[in-house]
């Protein structure tokens, strides 16, 4: 754990790109002898942050505590949980800073606005534009000097 | 010696910066030429000082200087010398020092290619390289000097971090960096459009070569990262979303909405002032990305918090040349003669849409990665914004584009017919269809969703394989005089071609890995076998060996294939002696496009091992489609055609220089 993290700070204090290190995830014994269980925990899990790492998900970690909570995970699901009930008792022991794929609330909404807006703003403001643009343009006169370079330019 | 004269040129840097930043902007307002004249040789002055001190740091890294604290930190007698060359970036002062280094290097090149610019504009351009120069020699000299002293001197170094003694460490900085700061040239022409108050086409046309030059390179820059992750960090990923990812990555999306928009000034007139922003954005989200990754930020807000100094000071800068630039673009904008009109259906209709969609994808990955920063900053509540939240976001973003993409090239200027577009390309959408069901059923797997995927990345390849048949007009003109149309077309067509058939390969292998990769995680006894894509593997036991500077266990696997052994490979758990680090180097073979990556995990009781072994299948097309887009971009770079449509005045100057620039 000490592992990963520290060199996860390391990497991400030097200049290189990219932070997430060596993480040897899940391991044989965790892995359940249900294939269709297995799934869901490995695709739930890797929605869930490692809470002491920098932005790793369960799945990827090889710290401590992501291993607990992986295997919360599967024992939640061999239980008869469905996803989002796993999800949301991970959360109620957690918080929602578990959750890589944050739920939209107060506080996210101007995240998940974000791209939904502008893209709305952007689209409106290059229809107004197109739709206006050519009766300006056409009101806009040439000037004197404009008008005598192109005379001069003509008759060359 | 040779490390005071490095710190002595970088002070003297310091002053011709300063001098460099002030007389050729008033020589342009007076219209002085000698004070113009001042900033070509002040910045091929300014570029030979950095790059003796830069020297001199070299130097001191391959004799081993450990007088020099920077070298007895990030450097080892032992380390091979290759890495003590690349160690010079691999810590914050030497890295930089080599953003310092690339960006006079661009101040030169602009000087030595920039004869033909107007005097005015070239002067006020050079000089607003040197305010970002002078920026940032403050800040090496100020926080983060390389060149500071130890006595007594020590006799070992404490060697380079083991993650960064890598060939990936001497090629991806220098290649980002050349991208990165490459768009300072780009920010520094639209200030001095700004203050110019004047802009037209020739500004674009000016402006395109080096923003395609700083794109072709960050590009290159990205995916060398990105692979470098992929078999260092011995997990198989190649995109992680993090914070240090997306800050290279947002001035690769606004790069591409500039070079894209460029294009539509150059040729139409409009966009003007959206271009001019977008340059400004650009360079603003390379200096954001310097910040965030040099300040430590990302990291947690509390170690920021603990030694502010240098984060301070970039967000100084970060405020000083963002504010001002925009505060400068509120101001003079809206002088600026507004452009021509478009029409929505049209090339530059296209390009619009190309631009929308991008600075939106662009936005939702600066929200992403800054808001759980600015969360915790305003209300102290800590939120995790990762991988599931850009792949849907930036993902859904991405389908219209690259769907829209090959309509783009096949629309004419001005009036485009959509009919007539999509009566073209129907064929070619129908044969991305049948060859992503092709390889679908091929590949055997997966799930249904995941052939338009692959029809996607088809479409891509396909799509640009159709402009250039429609631009041959090989149909109507048969396959001879087809080729010679083709050959008499401006490079800069076939750069666009081969970009996008490159982006087609990136999204086909990005599909294909993920929908057709596996993983196997066992434990492994030496003479265990595993069946993994289609190869089976033996493992046969660790062996202990040593490095230069580190010792290794290494797990060797034999390879077969029905049967018949094909290859084998040796994948390793190292230990760094002098930082007492361990590593691991994954095991990876390389079939065709595909890849076999082994891993070692830990050793069980028993004497098991733990292996984790995926099958990677057109993993390499990820990356090898970037290199497609980069050879794009430097097919374009060499078109001298790119400047026949350019008006008459200027025409023959421009062309000159871009001659000179080959």
């Amino acid at each position: 754990m000490a592992n990963s993290c520290t060199f996860r700070i390391v990497l991400a204090m030097v200049l290189a790109l990219f932070a997430p290190l060596p993480a040897f995830a899940v391991n044989p014994d965790e892995v359940l002898s249900n294939p269709v269980l297995e799934q869901r925990a490995r695709n739930l899990s890797a929605q869930l942050r490692c809470m002491v790492c920098q932005n790793q998900s369960i799945d990827d970690s090889n710290a401590e505590l992501a291993r607990d909570l992986r295997v919360l995970v599967r024992e939640r699901l061999t239980n008869g949980d469905t996803d989002d009930q796993v999800v949301d008792y991970v959360v109620s022991r957690y918080g929602e800073f578990v959750l890589l794929k944050p739920r939209l609330s107060a506080k996210t909404v101007i995240l998940w606005a974000t791209p939904v807006l502008l893209l709305l703003v952007g689209a409106i403001a290059i229809l107004v534009f197109v739709r206006t643009r050519p009766s300006q343009r056409a009101v806009a006169a040439l000037t004197a000097e404009e008008q005598a370079r192109i005379e001069e330019l003509l008759k060359k | 010696m040779i490390i005071e004269i490095g710190h002595y040129a970088l002070v003297l840097a310091l002053a011709t910066a300063l001098i460099l930043s002030v007389l050729p902007v008033i020589g342009a307002r007076r219209g002085d030429a000698a004070m113009m004249a001042l900033a070509p040789t002040g910045s091929l002055v300014l570029f030979a000082l950095v790059t003796l001190s830069f020297g001199a740091l070299t130097w001191a890294y391959v004799v081993s200087d450990f007088s020099v604290a920077n070298v007895w930190e990030n450097s080892h007698s032992l380390m091979p010398l290759i890495y003590k060359y690349s160690g010079v970036w691999g810590n914050h002062e030497g890295s930089m020092l080599l953003w310092l280094l690339i960006l006079v290097f661009f101040s030169a090149l602009v000087a030595v290619f920039g004869g033909n610019l107007p005097d005015t504009l070239r002067a006020n351009v050079l000089a607003v390289q040197a305010w970002i120069s002078t920026a940032f020699l403050l800040f090496i000299l100020l926080t983060s000097n390389p060149f500071l002293r130890l006595d007594p001197a020590p006799a070992e170094g404490q060697d380079l971090n083991p993650v960064l003694q890598d060939f990936g460490l001497a090629v991806h900085p220098p290649l980002l960096y050349l991208g990165y700061v490459g768009f300072s040239v780009c920010f520094s022409f639209a200030v001095a459009a700004l203050i110019e108050g004047r802009i037209d086409a020739a500004w674009a046309r000016w402006v395109r070569p080096w923003t395609l030059a700083a794109w072709t390179f960050l590009t290159a820059g990205i995916a060398m990262g990105s692979y470098w992750a992929y078999y260092e960090l011995g997990w198989g990923g190649w995109w992680f979303w993090d914070p240090v990812e997306n800050a290279s990555f947002m001035p690769w999306l606004a790069g591409t909405a500039l070079l894209h928009s460029a294009l539509v000034m150059e040729k139409r007139e409009a966009l003007k002032i959206w271009t001019v922003l977008l340059a400004i954005m650009t360079f603003s989200l390379s200096l954001l990305g310097t910040f965030l990754v040099r300040s430590g930020v990302l990291t947690s807000v509390h170690s920021f918090a603990t030694d502010p100094t240098r984060g301070i000071f970039i967000l100084c800068i970060l405020a000083i040349f963002i504010g001002g630039a925009f505060v400068l673009f509120a101001w003079r904008a809206p002088m600026l003669k507004a452009g021509g009109i478009f029409a929505p259906i049209s090339r530059e209709g296209a390009l619009v849409l190309n631009n929308l969609i991008l600075t939106v994808a662009t936005a939702t990955v600066l929200t992403g990665t800054l808001y759980p920063l600015i969360l915790e900053t305003l209300t102290g509540e800590k939120i995790s914004v990762g991988a599931p939240f850009f792949n849907m976001t930036f993902g859904l973003l991405m389908l219209p584009l690259l769907v829209a993409v090959p309509f783009g090239p096949v629309l004419a200027w001005k009036r485009g017919d959509l009919l007539g577009a999509l009566q073209r390309l129907w064929v070619f959408a129908g044969l991305s269809m049948f060859a992503g069901l092709a390889f679908f059923y091929i590949q055997n797997g997966g799930p249904v969703l995941a052939i338009f995927g692959l029809a996607l990345g088809f479409w891509g390849m396909i799509g640009a394989l159709a402009d250039l048949w429609y631009r041959g007009n090989f149909a109507k003109v048969g396959f001879s005089v087809g080729v010679k149309r083709l050959i008499g077309l401006p490079r800069s067509v076939f750069g666009t071609a081969i970009a996008h058939f490159g982006l087609g390969v990136t999204v086909l292998g990005i599909f294909a890995a993920t929908t057709f990769g596996t993983e196997t995680v066992v434990e492994m006894k030496q003479g265990a076998s595993v069946d993994v894509g289609g190869y089976s593997l033996t493992y046969d036991g660790l062996r202990d060996a040593v490095g230069p500077n580190y010792t290794e266990s290494r797990g060797h696997f034999a390879v077969s294939r029905g049967g018949v052994e094909v290859a084998d490979v040796w994948s390793s758990k190292r230990l760094y002696t002098a930082r007492r680090m361990p590593t691991t180097e994954a095991g990876i073979l390389t079939f065709g496009l595909s890849q076999l990556y082994v891993s070692l995990g830990d050793a069980m009781e028993g004497g098991g091992m733990v292996v984790r072994i995926w099958w990677k299948p057109f993993i390499l097309c990820i990356w090898g489609g970037a290199l497609v887009m980069m050879a794009g971009g430097f097919v374009s770079l060499s078109d001298r055609r790119l400047r026949v449509g350019a008006p008459s005045r200027k025409a023959k100057p421009v062309k000159a220089r871009l001659e000179a620039a080959e």
